[in-house]
């Protein structure tokens, strides 16, 4: 009985410690920016290997085990929708599944039709499109359901092309389908791609990506131009709402019981007490103002990066800003932490390492990948993955 | 009392392996699989179907693409799935696919363009001969994918002439002008142009892609505050081309305009007047020699309405989140004979300079991007 148990306890924590070295969806796992495995490497350097993607794309790669899954979309209409897997060990790819978008395809350039990023449960492939197809495929590429919400809506779409990227949690995948005329969130079954809620949200372009809450209420966090709106992810009911507007383009970020929101340059607001509709403002700053970049917060402190590419650090209790350092922007992507070393790409191909100090920031690596970069990084197992145009690279 | 979905298992999981290849059970697994609507409709059973079609040899292959000819667009991606699954574990597992069946499918221009298309790629992964000596046929291909191919060879052939041979304009335009029966994209129509220019032809671009250029204006109506787009103007309830209406700023009466930009772009803002915060309404007549499913393509960087025949086809309302060539694609019908077509287009009151644009193209063509022109013109 003992040895059971032993045995059931290793197994477990084995699988913890699987999960916590995916890179789940965007900005991570758990949705932050935050690596919580092994540190990534100090210099940009060592490339262990680097592939050629064959269709377009700004989504972010996202981990699971030893597989690192793409999304891009191709030929003339960029309306065929393609997800790869590749081995995380030599990048080998592993399968390449294709699909013909049911929405329109038609983005501003500087997008691409896989700008959202995909998601995963650890079984499961869950991926998005500006077209607003959803497509899932478990880890070998055998199609579990596609739903086509733009088939269904023929108005949910943006001219400019959509963005959002998908989360997962409680079995539900959150897909943010938010533009000027149809404007929808969707809950959606994760094992057979049922609606299991769908919302009316503000008619207005959204880009922003739904944040996970990481406290024990069901929470999703959905920001737009009114505000952000904390939406139960069993059952799509709005737990309570900040109405005070907000930036249609960086996404929140949430440490602890704090949402740190880009509006009016940068709200922390944490859910209120007495009343539970209204969360409570804790500070908000003008002098944090996010570009497309989104914030991110590391050992008490939120850093941000504005449109010329300079990072402002503040502390996360009052929003003071403590330090800036100069970083070449612009950004697009957002930066991820490991260790006290934040990694930026700017949207020339720059990446850059910033070692954060208490009192400051020092650029101690940069490396030139010489291709238009707007995805996130991702990072797992000690390694970053850092996805351009063209091209996928592994850093480790 | 067992749900249908349970039924579906059981007689999957059930039935003897001899018999999972036949015909009918196929079928039904395609039954099952085409059953996927709206909404997630039809997912229970067609999951499990899926997860059984997956397993399937190459046998299953030149059925998948015969079922594939009638599926919904939903149902067509999980059925590409399945095909692509089972030909990519055939070529693992060092098995050939079925060429000359897959040649077959090809060549029957009857059958889904798009899994034409899918069909042709797979047969170029195997590097089929016969595949690619097809080329040149798919010049008037329904699949403007295929289609593509055949234009781009005949661009490489002049262009090498043009390089090679650079005084034998004859032989670098005839493939030019064989290169523009087939093109539809503009990227190559483009190039076909330039082209044709160096050999002294110019082409009716307008007329190349079926751009409507003479219109009916009349407006502005209100559109204060975004007022005017739900609001019904006198031009939705009549066509009177004589009539006279209560407009924004005093009384409006249909006038005729014509552009000539080559593609078919008509300016509200230059061509009547920058008004913000208005309507305006786009009338013309179109001939068609017979009843038949269209595309009407539409691009403008303002909210609109198109109604065919008096019947609303699609209403967006979007304003300057821009515009790109075929923005918008609506199919519709055409009967036979004179056809209306009404276009409402609002300008809002965004004062940035890039949202002053009030303009549409539109134009109609058959489901590949083809121009389709009517029979009688102003």
């Amino acid at each position: 009985m003992l040895i059971r148990f032993i045995f059931l306890f290793a197994l477990i924590l084995h699988c913890v410690t699987c999960a916590a070295e995916d890179w789940r969806q965007f900005r991570g796992t758990l949705n932050n920016g935050i690596v919580t495995g092994p540190a990534l490497p100090d210099t940009l350097d060592h490339i262990a290997w680097k592939i050629d993607l064959k269709g377009r794309g700004v989504s972010s790669p996202i981990i699971v085990g030893d597989r690192v899954f793409v999304t891009s979309s191709q030929g003339v209409h960029q309306n065929r929708l393609v997800v790869n897997c590749y081995d995380t060990d030599n990048g080998n790819e592993l399968w390449q599944r294709e699909f013909w978008a049911t929405g329109r395809t038609i983005c501003h350039k500087k997008m691409a039709v896989a700008t959202p990023t995909p998601a995963s449960d650890g079984e499961r492939i869950f991926a998005f499109y500006s077209s607003n197809d959803v497509i899932c495929l478990d880890l070998e590429g055998n199609l579990q359901w596609y739903r086509g919400l733009t088939y269904d809506f023929p108005n949910v779409s943006n001219s400019l092309g959509m963005a959002s990227s998908l989360i997962v949690k409680n079995g539900i995948v959150v897909c943010m389908a938010e533009n000027d005329t149809e404007s929808f969130t969707f809950g959606l079954d994760a094992i057979d791609g049922t609606t299991r809620w769908q919302i009316d949200r503000p008619r207005k372009a959204n880009w922003t990506s739904p944040v996970v809450w990481p406290g024990e209420e069901p929470w999703v966090l959905l920001q737009s131009s009114k505000g952000v709106a904390a939406v139960d992810v069993n059952t799509g009911e709005t737990a309570w709402e900040y109405l005070d507007g907000a930036s249609t383009i960086p996404s929140l970020t949430i440490n602890g019981q704090v949402a740190y929101v880009p509006s009016h340059g940068l709200t922390a607001i944490r859910p209120g007490i007495s009343d539970p509709k209204t969360p409570k403002i804790i500070w908000q700053s003008g002098q944090l103002s996010p570009a497309t970049a989104s914030p991110i917060v590391y050992e008490n402190r939120v850093y941000v990066a504005n449109r010329a590419g300079v990072v402002s650090c503040a502390d996360i209790e009052n929003g003071k800003r403590i330090w800036q350092a100069r970083m070449k922007g612009p950004f697009s992507a957002s930066p991820i932490i490991s260790s006290g070393k934040m990694y930026a790409v700017n949207e020339r191909g720059l990446a850059q390492i910033l070692q954060i100090k208490q009192d400051g920031g020092e650029v101690i690596s940069t490396h030139d990948f010489q291709d238009t970069f707007l995805a996130t990084p991702s990072a797992s197992n000690g390694a970053l993955y850092l996805r351009s145009d063209q091209h996928l690279w592994k850093i480790k | 009392m067992k749900s249908p979905a349970v039924i579906v298992l059981l007689l999957f999981t059930f039935l003897p392996r001899c018999c999972a290849q036949s015909q009918g059970e196929l079928s039904s697994l395609f039954m099952a699989i085409k059953s996927v609507d709206h909404e997630g409709k039809g997912h229970q059973r067609a999951r499990l179907a899926i997860q059984e079609l997956q397993k399937r040899d190459a046998s299953a292959l030149i059925p998948i693409l015969i079922a594939l000819d009638d599926a919904n667009p939903l149902a067509s991606n999980w059925l590409r799935n399945a095909f692509e699954t089972i030909a990519a574990r055939t070529l693992e597992e060092g098995k050939p696919l079925p060429e000359e069946a897959l040649l077959n499918f090809l060549r029957k221009t009857s059958h889904r363009p798009a899994s034409r298309r899918m069909v042709f790629e797979w047969l170029q992964k195997i590097g089929s001969d016969q595949a690619d000596e097809m080329i040149d046929m798919f010049i008037n291909d329904p699949s403007d994918e295929l289609r593509r191919e055949a234009v781009g060879r005949y661009i490489k052939q002049a262009e090498k002439i043009a390089k090679d041979s650079p005084d034998d304009l004859k032989s670098r335009c005839a493939f030019y002008r064989k290169a523009l029966l087939g093109a539809s994209d503009n990227d190559q129509v483009r190039k076909i142009i330039k082209g044709l220019k160096q050999c002294g032809e110019d082409i009716d671009l307008q007329y190349h892609y079926g751009f409507l250029n003479t219109w009916y204006l009349i407006g502005p109506f209100n559109n204060k505050q975004g007022v005017g787009f739900a609001q019904v103007y006198p031009p939705e309830k009549e066509i009177n081309l004589t009539a006279a209406y209560d407009g924004q700023l005093g009384e409006v009466t249909w006038k005729k305009y014509q552009t000539d930009d080559p593609y078919g772009i008509l300016d509200i803002a230059r061509q009547v007047a920058p008004h913000k915060g208005a309507v305006e309404y786009a009338y013309t007549e179109f001939f068609s020699e017979k009843e038949q499913p269209v595309e009407f393509r539409l691009a403008t960087p303002n909210a609109w309405k198109l109604w065919v025949n008096g019947k609303l086809l699609f209403e967006r309302e979007e304003y300057h989140r821009g515009t790109a060539f075929d923005q918008y694609r609506v199919p519709g019908t055409l009967k036979k004979g004179k056809n209306s077509i009404l276009l409402k287009i609002c300008q809002n009151e965004q004062t940035q300079d890039w949202a002053q644009r009030w303009q549409f193209q539109f134009r109609v063509c058959n489901p590949y991007g083809m121009a389709i022109h009517s029979t009688k013109t102003e």
